[in-house]
């Protein structure tokens, strides 16, 4: 069944996506559109973030508690809708990171084995 | 979060629609600031965010998906179920009627037994006893000097108040009938400790509560309504009690129920007994609760109290042989619902099983419809019908039908508590048993489990794999309904299992509730007549005139056309306890050191044996001259005779017994030996003596009429007699001599009656299932039967082989049943009266009733495979 395959793929990024989104917000309130790119410049453009992914995710974020939102006065003067993690965001943050760096860790040294 | 997100979805598109646009415009923003124009900024702003629309859909959807899901669930599970209307009202009543016994159940449990009483913090507040000499009573009242020890020296309550029941004769001035009255002499603290304030007026001071203080009363709610109207400014006017002027001080809020909700009137304690009468330390006639200091346990307390009372013990018990070992102490709210324990949880686990039985039973209702649905299903499943949306269907289609029985449930457990609390006025608390939100809770609660229950077990078997199977399945293989075969005969054995419990528990209640109405009271009960009456200390303060009257009356009431017989005496036979004296033999060697006997004291005039059939053995009665200070003589019953004079005549010999209650004990020369009778229709009886109503002792006087013709036709006359002797007097409780033994009786009846109902009950579904399950084996094994037909099968053997394939199950349920009924009679115990918990004919019983049921429910089914038409059978493909 093609349709559970890619939905597996989604489902990876997305968690990876909602991590970056989470790190984004730590240093303070951000609405959709920076946070879209300091993402995509803080990976040097490696990373592209789509907004069909960008906005869903955000509202996810929302429902599940991690962001609280808020209409706010951008840096151009235009309204916009800003983010702001809450302590429990903080808290996953934390934890999908650590999560995050294990597995990256342990790529890293399958991979290392590999190259040698 | 979701359900808001559906509720909210189109402030929230609305909303993101904006963010979106905002998100446009710094887009364009950023453009614009590299130097291009607005159109093109714009352009490419668009071109790179792609469709917003498309995320504004996604978000839709994601509001909305569940909630739409679930009512599309609901609106086919309810097609489904109209379907089959017959199927749908079937399982919705069972259920309704399995929710609805178990709230009703549920909400007197709680009211009863959880509900913390009315108080302000009950859990301090403690009943407290004493451990009597013969430890039959480890809860035995008190003897007010012991009383006065505790609240001299224990320093483990904040308040402690000793209490007495009584009643009184309520009369007026103004020509209202007069009524006789339950009422409690009540000390000061009595309403400090319970923590309790009027809803008018005041209650006690300890001012009030003096012997030489002016006499006070504190009336019920019920009784300021009914008697005088709701009116506020009776407070300070005065009633009249027993002749005697009361001042009312008080009127008590309408949920005040304590001791019970039979009491009308409180009055002060040390103003209705004078003080010599508080000093006995073995005179155990009072009741006393206390209020714990905070932080004191139950234990301390206890122990406290009692070391109190051990010392009185040491120090007094060479002479006051009846003065208690010990003292005792239970919470107050155990003390009021421990007698109501026991039924109330047997009840409560009785209408359990039914509500499981009709779990059950929905379940393999279920189940069997999802067989003949099972080719459907198999091609919903191989066209991608996921398992999980199949369950889900199933799941709802029960909990529609728990939910609609759940709300069925409710209404039927709102009239059964009425019905209930108006047939059970003898539980405590009763006045507090209503439906409140824990009851609906729990319902709510019952409902969602029930579902649970009957959904997943059916839905669990129809996810099962396979469906290619279910489609290549031929009708003439039945491998693949074998499963669901297996499974439905489990449910049924299961099933079985509980109705056999339930019949066994049943059985052995009704039989002890049998052998209790048919226990030998000792005279005969038929055609009598009862009424109480009191003549009050103010109107008749000299023994003489008491002896007088109740001659007078005597003569009258025999004078009345129809009565056959009429006699006096204090307490009848099944009213229960009455008094009791220490006696001693002077013509015997003493007693071993702190050994007493006690025997129950009764007064009547010389007619009572005759009246009431009770057998003279030997001797004789009393006679016309033995009154007042010539009554001297004492008739005693064959218990007596038998337990305190085992090798003496005891004709002649005396027993010496402070009749008076003055300190002073006196002997009285046997003359008689009569029959036993009991005091309750529960407890064998014990020794007894009967002293003369002539002598004028008593206060207290039950008439009893033996008539021919309809005894409740006297009741009429019988008090106009009396009225024609005392205007003033009222009498109470007119009621047959068996109507006076049933109420003792009136627990045993109820609840055997209620799970006998519940049994028949469980019977009946049982054998619908079972009726059910071998009907649809019959019809999956059609094809097959014929051909064995065909093939020389005689139809005797067809019937046996299918009989028994449907008996199979029964078999197994019985035999786990008769297991399980055995560790259930060990718990209903206490309850059983004159049965052995493993009674040998209420098993067999409930064995053949069952066999016979459920050979019943079968034999048709099977009776119709026998008969099958092998061609039509082979053809029917």
């Amino acid at each position: 069944m093609p349709s559970s395959d890619q939905k597996q793929k989604n489902e990876m990024l997305q968690g990876t996506l909602d991590m970056l989104i989470l790190r984004t917000l730590i240093t303070g309130p951000a609405h959709g559109h920076t946070i879209a790119h300091v993402i995509e410049h803080t990976s040097d453009e490696v990373l592209q973030v789509e907004q069909g992914s960008l906005y869903p995710a955000l509202h996810r974020l929302e429902d599940r508690g991690w962001v609280s939102s808020y209409w706010g006065t951008s840096e151009n003067n235009r309204k916009a809708k800003f983010y702001k993690l809450t302590a429990t965001g903080r808290k996953q943050l934390v934890a999908e990171t650590g999560k995050w760096r294990q597995i990256v860790g342990a790529i890293g040294r399958v991979l290392g084995e590999v190259e040698s | 979060m979701r359900w808001l997100g559906f509720i909210h979805r189109r402030d929230k598109d609305a909303d993101l629609a904006l963010e979106l646009e905002a998100h446009l415009q710094h887009e364009t923003d950023d453009y614009v600031a590299r130097g291009l124009s607005q159109e093109e900024a714009i352009r490419r702003a668009r071109i790179n965010f792609g469709s917003t629309t498309r995320i504004r859909e996604d978000l839709w959807q994601r509001n909305s998906v569940r909630l739409e899901g679930i009512l599309r669930d609901i609106a086919y599970a309810g097609r489904t179920l109209l379907r089959s209307p017959g199927f749908a009202i079937m399982a919705v009543a069972v259920m309704a009627l399995g929710i609805g016994t178990n709230t009703a159940l549920f909400t007197v449990v709680n009211s009863v037994l959880l509900k913390p009483l009315p108080f302000a913090d009950p859990d301090r507040l403690v009943m407290l006893y004493e451990r009597s000499v013969d430890t039959n009573y480890p809860y035995n009242i008190i003897a007010p000097g012991i009383y006065a020890e505790w609240q001299k020296d224990a320093q483990s309550f904040e308040r402690m108040a000793i209490f007495g029941g009584s009643s009184y004769n309520l009369s007026s001035d103004s020509g209202q009938l007069p009524e006789r009255i339950e009422s409690v002499r009540a000390s000061a603290d009595f309403f400090s400790t319970l923590g309790v304030a009027p809803a008018y007026g005041r209650v006690f001071t300890p001012a009030d509560d003096q012997p030489q203080a002016e006499a006070t009363v504190v009336l019920s709610w019920g009784l300021w309504k009914r008697r005088f109207g709701g009116d506020p400014s009776l407070i300070g006017n005065k009633i009249l009690l027993d002749g005697s002027r009361y001042t009312v001080i008080g009127i008590m809020p309408s949920w005040f129920a304590y001791p019970d909700a039979q009491t009308q009137v409180w009055t002060a304690f040390h103003h209705e007994i004078p003080p010599k009468d508080l000093t006995a330390l073995d005179n155990h006639s009072f009741m006393a609760f206390a209020r714990l200091k905070p932080g004191v346990s139950m234990r301390q307390a206890l122990s406290e109290i009692d070391t109190i009372s051990r010392h009185l013990r040491e120090q007094y018990g060479a002479n006051l042989p009846a003065i208690s070992l010990g003292a005792n102490m239970r919470l107050l709210l155990e003390d009021l619902v421990h007698d109501f324990k026991t039924p109330l949880y047997v009840l409560l686990a009785a209408t359990s099983c039914v509500l499981l039985i009709a779990c059950l039973n929905v379940a393999n209702l279920l189940i069997a419809r999802a067989a003949s649905r099972r080719k459907e299903v198999a091609i919903r499943a191989a066209l991608g019908g996921s398992r999980w949306r199949l369950v889900r269907e199933q799941l709802t289609e029960t909990l529609l039908i728990c939910l609609v029985g759940g709300a069925l449930g409710l209404v039927f457990a709102y009239f059964a508590i009425y019905w209930l609390v108006g047939v059970r006025q003898d539980i405590a608390r009763e006045e507090s048993i209503r439906m409140d939100w824990v009851a609906i809770a729990f319902t709510a609660g019952v409902t969602l489990l029930s579902a649970l229950v009957a959904g997943l077990i059916p839905a669990m078997s129809a996810s099962g794999r396979g469906s290619l199977g279910a489609l290549q399945e031929s009708s003439r293989s039945h491998t693949g309904a074998q499963a669901k075969t297996r499974l439905r005969r489990l449910l049924l054995s299961v099933e079985v299992a509980l109705t056999v419990v339930l019949l066994i528990g049943a059985g052995l209640l009704l039989k002890s509730y049998q052998k209790l109405r048919s226990s030998d009271m000792g005279c005969v009960t038929d055609n009598v007549l009862t009424m109480r009456l009191s003549l009050p200390e103010a109107h008749y303060p000299e023994v003489a005139e008491r002896a007088m009257f109740f001659e007078q009356l005597l003569i009258r009431l025999r004078a009345l056309p129809g009565v056959s017989s009429a006699a006096l005496v204090n307490v009848v036979p099944g009213q229960g306890y009455g008094g009791d004296n220490i006696l001693t033999i002077p013509e015997l060697p003493p007693l071993p050191k702190g050994q007493v006997q006690i025997a129950r004291r009764r007064f009547c005039d010389l007619g009572y044996f005759a009246t009431m059939q009770i057998p003279l053995i030997r001797g004789r009665v009393f006679t016309e001259q033995e009154r007042l200070e010539r009554a001297d003589k004492v008739v005693i019953t064959q218990l007596l005779a038998h337990d305190f004079f085992p090798d003496e005549d005891p004709i002649g010999k005396h027993l010496v017994v402070d009749v008076m209650l003055d300190n002073h004990p006196r002997p009285y020369e046997i003359v008689g030996i009569v029959g036993d009778t009991r005091y309750l229709i529960s407890e064998p009886a014990q020794p007894m003596m009967y002293f003369p109503m002539s002598s004028g002792l008593s206060r207290r006087a039950v008439i009893v009429l033996r008539s021919q013709q309809d005894v409740n036709t006297l009741a009429i006359p019988a008090q106009r007699t009396l009225q024609s002797l005392d205007k003033d007097l009222p009498v109470a409780y007119v009621l047959t001599l068996n109507q006076v033994i049933g109420a003792s009786t009136i627990e045993a009846s109820f609840t055997s009656t209620l799970i006998l109902a519940f049994a028949i009950l469980s019977l009946v579904l049982a054998s619908v299932g079972l009726y059910g399950v071998l009907s649809y084996l019959v019809e999956q094994r059609t094809s097959e039967i014929g051909v064995r037909i065909a093939l020389g099968a005689q139809r005797d053997q067809v019937l046996r082989l299918m009989l028994f394939d449907g008996l199979r199950p029964a078999l197994l349920g019985l035999g786990i049943g008769l297991a399980g009924g055995a560790m259930a009679s060990q718990l209903i115990r206490s309850m059983l009266y004159g049965v052995r918990p493993l009674d040998a004919v209420t098993f067999i019983a409930v064995a053949a009733v069952l066999l016979s049921v459920a050979a019943l429910s079968c034999l048709v089914p099977a009776w119709h495979a026998s008969r099958l038409d092998p061609v039509r059978a082979l053809r029917s493909e």
